[in-house]
């Protein structure tokens, strides 16, 4: 039986915060830098901490990658802090070339991702860059889906040599992961045990995968729960186990369905085990201001989004 | 430490690899490549300090620089060759499938000597800081040097770089612009003017100096300068006049080879005005 308990509410970026703050008492080589979003970032603790290893770019985000490259040169591991739109889209080229094609050990750090960022509205709202990171070659991209698998993601990456793009949030959202959550890059969570439908889950539609889970489980239709913390390198072991035993799948994300998460296990899925597939993410649109929860619900990302996904899927297969 | 004689003749044997490379594969950047050789050959053989029995990617306790306008590539690797950091002969394989010296620099084939990829303009300054805030953090005493094309700094990260580091006070940065005035499309001042570039630098907060690109005498005496300057709260650009295509009489002074290989008898006529004096590889 899926049973999950919210220990409290956090927001994924404290998570990082957190995560950096450790960093900086335990690893030396570890910099920062940010582009005049410090406190957006939780990155406080760690410049009060670790004055000498933070470097304030100003909003000079072009300029805040190049010397993040530049800082592996010498031995650094540096983190960057801004916003996931201006982490992504408005360095795109810079990433490339200094970053990921140079094979520079950077850590880009990206907060307020998605819709969940809320009243700012478009502008700010990415949901492309997901798909713009993991067609890097040489880019792992990660999206953890609360407090504390960011925090232990936040952690893991600096162990790990090699780009990384790191993707968390803004708004409070439930913490259901252990505080000693292992975590593992490129190792997808099984959540829960189940046979009629797979849901693979990324970021905040983890916690609401959980709750479609629990109506869909109500109704007698099992999930096997997957959360892909890790979107590129995809665990294609875990997904093609368990669609092998499903026969039908529904991805979850804050991100068009297009490059992302849902589009990789599609892939994944029509190459190595095909079945029906729905998906759960933005329709190819920009976002607008509004509460989290206001566009969470107007863009279809809520758990009833996801429960009927899963039943139309599921009534897919038995047609199929 | 070679004399200036020497590198004046160093700096000829590289012209000739610069035509003869971009002859061999029908493309490459020459015009460039001439103009800046005086410069690299004086960078390389006189003014850095660089640890070539064990290259490493850090590069800790040794002077660094970095291509930001990566299309003058043959430049840099002929440099590098006959430097010691890869043999002369691989100099043959420029632009070719399966090479480490691809169109434009990168570290992606592990070629000694470069570290950081360039091409797309605009992005080696903030490398280069980067890499001398790693410096100062080690408290390592070098000096990063970095080179960029004039049209280049059209680009507008290159100015988001100029303000960070005369803020930040990287004074262990000694930059150069190759101020030829010509661009693909054209001179500079048609294109798009860049105006009074010591003012510009100036007001970014960076100390300014002049020299003339293609005067060895001149090149050595102001890097050497320059060297003495670092470490006093300042970054350092230096405004090198060069001559596009220098070296090569019917190349100079133009944009029209700025992208252009020369054919079989251009190429005859361009190594009978440089002087073999190295041994071609």
């Amino acid at each position: 039986m899926l049973n999950f308990e919210i220990k409290s509410s956090n927001d994924t970026r404290s998570g990082f915060g957190d995560g950096l703050s450790e960093l900086g008492r335990t690893n030396p080589r570890v910099v920062a830098l940010c582009a005049d979003l410090v406190g957006s970032l939780k990155m406080d603790t760690f410049i009060k901490e670790n004055p000498d290893r933070f470097f304030q770019i100003g909003i000079a985000e072009a300029n805040m990658m190049g010397i993040a490259a530049g800082l592996t040169i010498g031995g650094y591991i540096p983190f960057t802090g801004t916003f996931a739109n201006f982490s992504t889209g408005r360095v795109y080229d810079q990433i490339r070339q200094s970053i990921a094609y140079s094979d520079k050990n950077v850590k880009i750090c990206a907060s307020h991702a998605g819709l969940t960022l809320g009243e700012d509205g478009a502008t700010h709202q990415i949901l492309e860059d997901v798909g713009m990171m993991a067609m890097l070659p040489n880019m792992t991209v990660i999206n953890p889906c609360d407090y504390n698998q960011t925090k232990a993601a936040t952690i893991a990456i600096a162990a790990h040599h090699g780009p990384v793009y790191l993707r968390f949030g803004r708004p409070k959202v439930p913490v259901f992961t252990a505080p000693d959550h292992k975590f593992e890059i490129g190792k997808a969570w099984h959540i829960h045990q189940g046979s009629d439908v797979t849901i693979i889950a990324t970021g905040h539609l983890v916690w609401k995968s959980i709750e479609a889970a629990l109506i869909l489980e109500s109704e007698g239709i099992t999930v096997d729960l997957i959360n892909i913390h890790t979107i590129k390198p995809l665990d294609v072991k875990a997904i093609v186990d368990s669609v092998a035993k499903t026969g039908a799948v529904v991805t979850a994300e804050e991100h068009q369905i297009t490059g992302g998460l849902g589009s990789m296990v599609a892939q994944v899925i029509a190459t190595h085990q095909p079945a029906p597939i729905e998906f759960v993410g933005v329709q190819d649109s920009f976002g607008e201001s509004g509460t989290p929860d206001q566009l969470m619900k107007k863009y279809g990302l809520e758990k009833e989004n996801i429960v009927a996904a899963a039943k139309k899927v599921v009534a897919r297969k038995v047609m199929a | 430490m070679q004399s200036t004689e020497e590198l004046k003749k160093i700096a000829s044997q590289v012209r000739r690899d610069i035509v003869r490379m971009v002859h061999a594969v029908n493309s490459g950047h020459p015009g460039g490549s001439l103009g800046c050789t005086d410069y690299f050959v004086a960078l390389y053989f006189r003014v850095m300090n660089v640890n070539l029995s064990s290259w490493n990617m850090d590069g800790k306790g040794e002077d660094l620089f970095f291509l930001s306008n990566g299309h003058i590539s043959p430049v840099w690797y002929s440099v590098l060759s006959r430097k010691g950091y890869f043999p002369v002969s691989e100099l043959s394989t420029f632009r070719k499938i399966n090479t480490r010296l691809q169109g434009h620099p990168t570290t992606h084939e592990g070629l000694p000597g470069i570290r950081v990829a360039s091409g797309s303009l605009g992005q080696g300054l903030s490398v280069a800081i980067g890499a001398a805030l790693a410096k100062k953090l080690n408290n390592d005493k070098s000096t990063v040097f970095t080179l960029h094309g004039d049209g280049e700094i059209q680009e507008g990260q290159i100015w988001e770089a100029a303000m960070y580091a005369a803020h930040n006070k990287v004074d262990n940065l000694i930059s150069a612009i190759d101020v030829n005035g010509q661009q693909i499309d054209g001179p500079t001042s048609k294109v798009l003017s860049l105006g009074n570039l010591r003012a510009k630098w100036e007001a970014f907060g960076w100390l300014v100096l002049e020299m003339n690109g293609n005067d060895m005498d001149e090149v050595v005496k102001t890097l050497e300068h320059a060297k003495t300057l670092t470490g006093k709260g300042q970054p350092i650009m230096i405004l090198m006049k060069t001559e596009m295509g220098k070296g090569v009489d019917f190349m100079e002074g133009t944009h029209k080879w700025h992208g252009v290989a020369p054919n079989d008898a251009e190429l005859e006529k361009a190594l009978s005005q440089l002087e073999m004096t190295l041994g071609d590889y």
